[in-house]
């Protein structure tokens, strides 16, 4: 059942505390909730979440035959799918609006950005090539789940590891994880993405990081997804506000800020989880 | 104290024998060797009156189900001829009579827009048919507090910090109630309608009740205190 949309004076308050800029969880309009990442006993196992939204992400890689067209590609799936276990308004097998967002979104910034590398992907030209596939669960939708979501996948990207195979001649050897370490996948950058929400007074200024309340309550919503090197990969407007060119580009600015933080943050975060899984042998 | 599991027979036993929320009478011979029996229907904590004659589980949920007597917070959904259909919060929308108001007759009718609050209280739960509501009590048609609720802003939380939220001893609204004046109504469909003269105060009632949640954080009386200061109010 999807849940009516909020009640008027719920919409009142939201707006009016917005004017003086005030959010609902004392944040400033251009702060996000800070995000956890936790990562899980398998590598490529990585949940993320910005304040009550999580996202869980898990990769996969497996050998397959590469598209006769592109024979020295390896290839990248996501697999996503909002479940009713993120919130009632979902429902199984109908793919909502947002959804339909959602995983678009998805595709452009993890796999059209050319996040990963796919010719390192290939292993035997024509013959073998992995497989990534990537799965993303909603475990919780307390608003912006697209940027919980891509945070969540390309730090499962990053922290997975593949076993490392050997070519001998026509023959492809898979060593075991115990026999030789995995490898990482070859990531050539690591975009993010920022949502901001828009409010039809044009006198409220625009919010990062929505929460539910205010994501149901926008009159438009922009996302920016970009690395910390400055190079925007995707930049998407729904919803019919007029901008400016000089608040696109504020907003832009924002984003290379808060993206930069979140590099560094991600970078620590998978640096302590992988000293964490050294195992000495003696 | 004793913790209960869904399925689980209950020694409830007594002459006049009333069964709270989580609580099943079943038919049939049981273990006890009795004509009918006793089980739980959800995981929590059971409780019982001094005397042995009430019974009920108490248990933290996010999903409301419908209980009659119980007060909650509802939003107006859809106007139909002779009453209008209420959100709660549960599977089924509720209906709410435009007669079962204070002073409401057939010429005289309140006027609620799609998107009010109401406050109201569940006259027919029955697990079978759409849960209906009252805005006054059924004895002395009076409102007791129940009718639309004007302003404010609505917190959502779990059914226990409700509970709890209800219970006169718990610190956390007297607290706030200390610092500044305040308007509360409790539904125990896991919404809080608060209001306050400031927009700050009504975000700060609305950050310490989430705080307060177990989901939020859980934080007791002293951690609650230095979150008021830091939301200066």
């Amino acid at each position: 059942m999807r849940p009516p949309s909020p009640s008027i004076p719920e919409k009142e308050f939201l707006f009016s505390a917005l004017k003086q800029s005030l959010r609902l969880d004392g944040r400033l309009p251009l702060e996000m909730r800070s995000p956890t990442i936790t990562f899980g006993p398998d590598l490529g196992w990585v949940e993320c979440a910005l304040g009550k939204t999580r996202v869980l992400a898990q990769v996969e890689a497996k050998m397959v035959k590469p598209a006769p067209e592109r024979p020295f590609e390896g290839t990248i799936t996501i697999h996503s799918e909002i479940s009713p276990m993120a919130s009632s308004e979902y429902e199984p097998g109908r793919p909502s609006d947002e959804e339909v967002t959602i995983t678009r979104m998805l595709d452009k910034v993890l796999k059209r950005s050319d996040a990963v590398d796919k010719e390192s992907l290939c292993i035997l030209a024509g013959q073998r090539v992995w497989h990534i596939r990537l799965t993303l669960h909603f475990l919780a939708d307390a608003g912006n789940m697209l940027d919980c979501a891509c945070l969540a996948g390309i730090t499962a990207l990053r922290h997975f590891r593949r076993p490392d195979v050997e070519v001998v001649g026509d023959e492809v050897i898979v060593h075991s994880p115990l026999d030789r370490a995995p490898v990482p996948l070859a990531i050539h950058h690591t975009p993010f993405c920022f949502t901001f929400a828009f409010f039809p007074d044009i006198t409220t200024p625009p919010v990062l990081d929505p929460n539910q309340l205010e994501q149901r309550l926008s009159a438009g919503l922009v996302s920016i997804a970009l690395n910390a090197q400055k190079e925007i990969c995707v930049l998407q407007k729904l919803g019919g506000v007029p901008l400016e060119t000089e608040e696109v580009l504020t907003l832009v600015n924002v984003a290379v800020g808060k993206a930069k933080e979140l590099h560094g943050f991600l970078d620590t975060q998978l640096r302590e989880d992988w000293v964490g899984r050294k195992v000495e042998v003696r | 104290m004793s913790v209960v599991l869904p399925g689980e027979e209950v020694p409830a036993q007594h002459v006049n024998l009333k069964l709270g929320p989580g609580l099943l009478q079943v038919p049939g011979v049981g273990s006890s060797g009795r004509e009918s029996t006793v089980i739980s229907t959800r995981a929590g904590i059971l409780n019982h009156s001094a005397n042995r004659s009430k019974w009920w589980v108490e248990s933290n949920s996010r999903r409301y189900v419908p209980a009659p007597q119980e007060s909650v917070v509802g939003v107006i959904t859809q106007r139909l001829g002779e009453g209008y259909r209420v959100d709660v919060g549960a599977a089924h929308y509720a209906s709410l009579d435009s007669l079962a108001f204070e002073g409401a007759s057939k010429r005289n009718k309140p006027n609620l827009k799609v998107g009010c609050l109401v406050y109201a209280r569940v006259s027919l739960a029955h697990k079978d048919m759409e849960p209906e509501l009252e805005c006054f009590d059924a004895q002395t048609r009076k409102s007791e507090g129940f009718g639309e609720l004007k302003g404010g802003f609505v917190v959502r939380c779990g059914l226990k910090t409700c509970l709890d939220l209800l219970d006169t001893k718990h610190f956390l609204l007297p607290l706030l109630g200390g610092r500044f004046p305040l308007e509360v109504a409790v539904g125990l469909n896991g919404r809080v309608w608060v209001n306050a003269k400031e927009i700050k105060q009504i975000v700060a009632i609305a950050r310490c009740i989430e705080a307060v949640d177990p989901d939020g954080g859980g934080l007791d009386a002293k951690g609650v205190k230095t979150l008021l200061e830091t939301l200066d109010v």
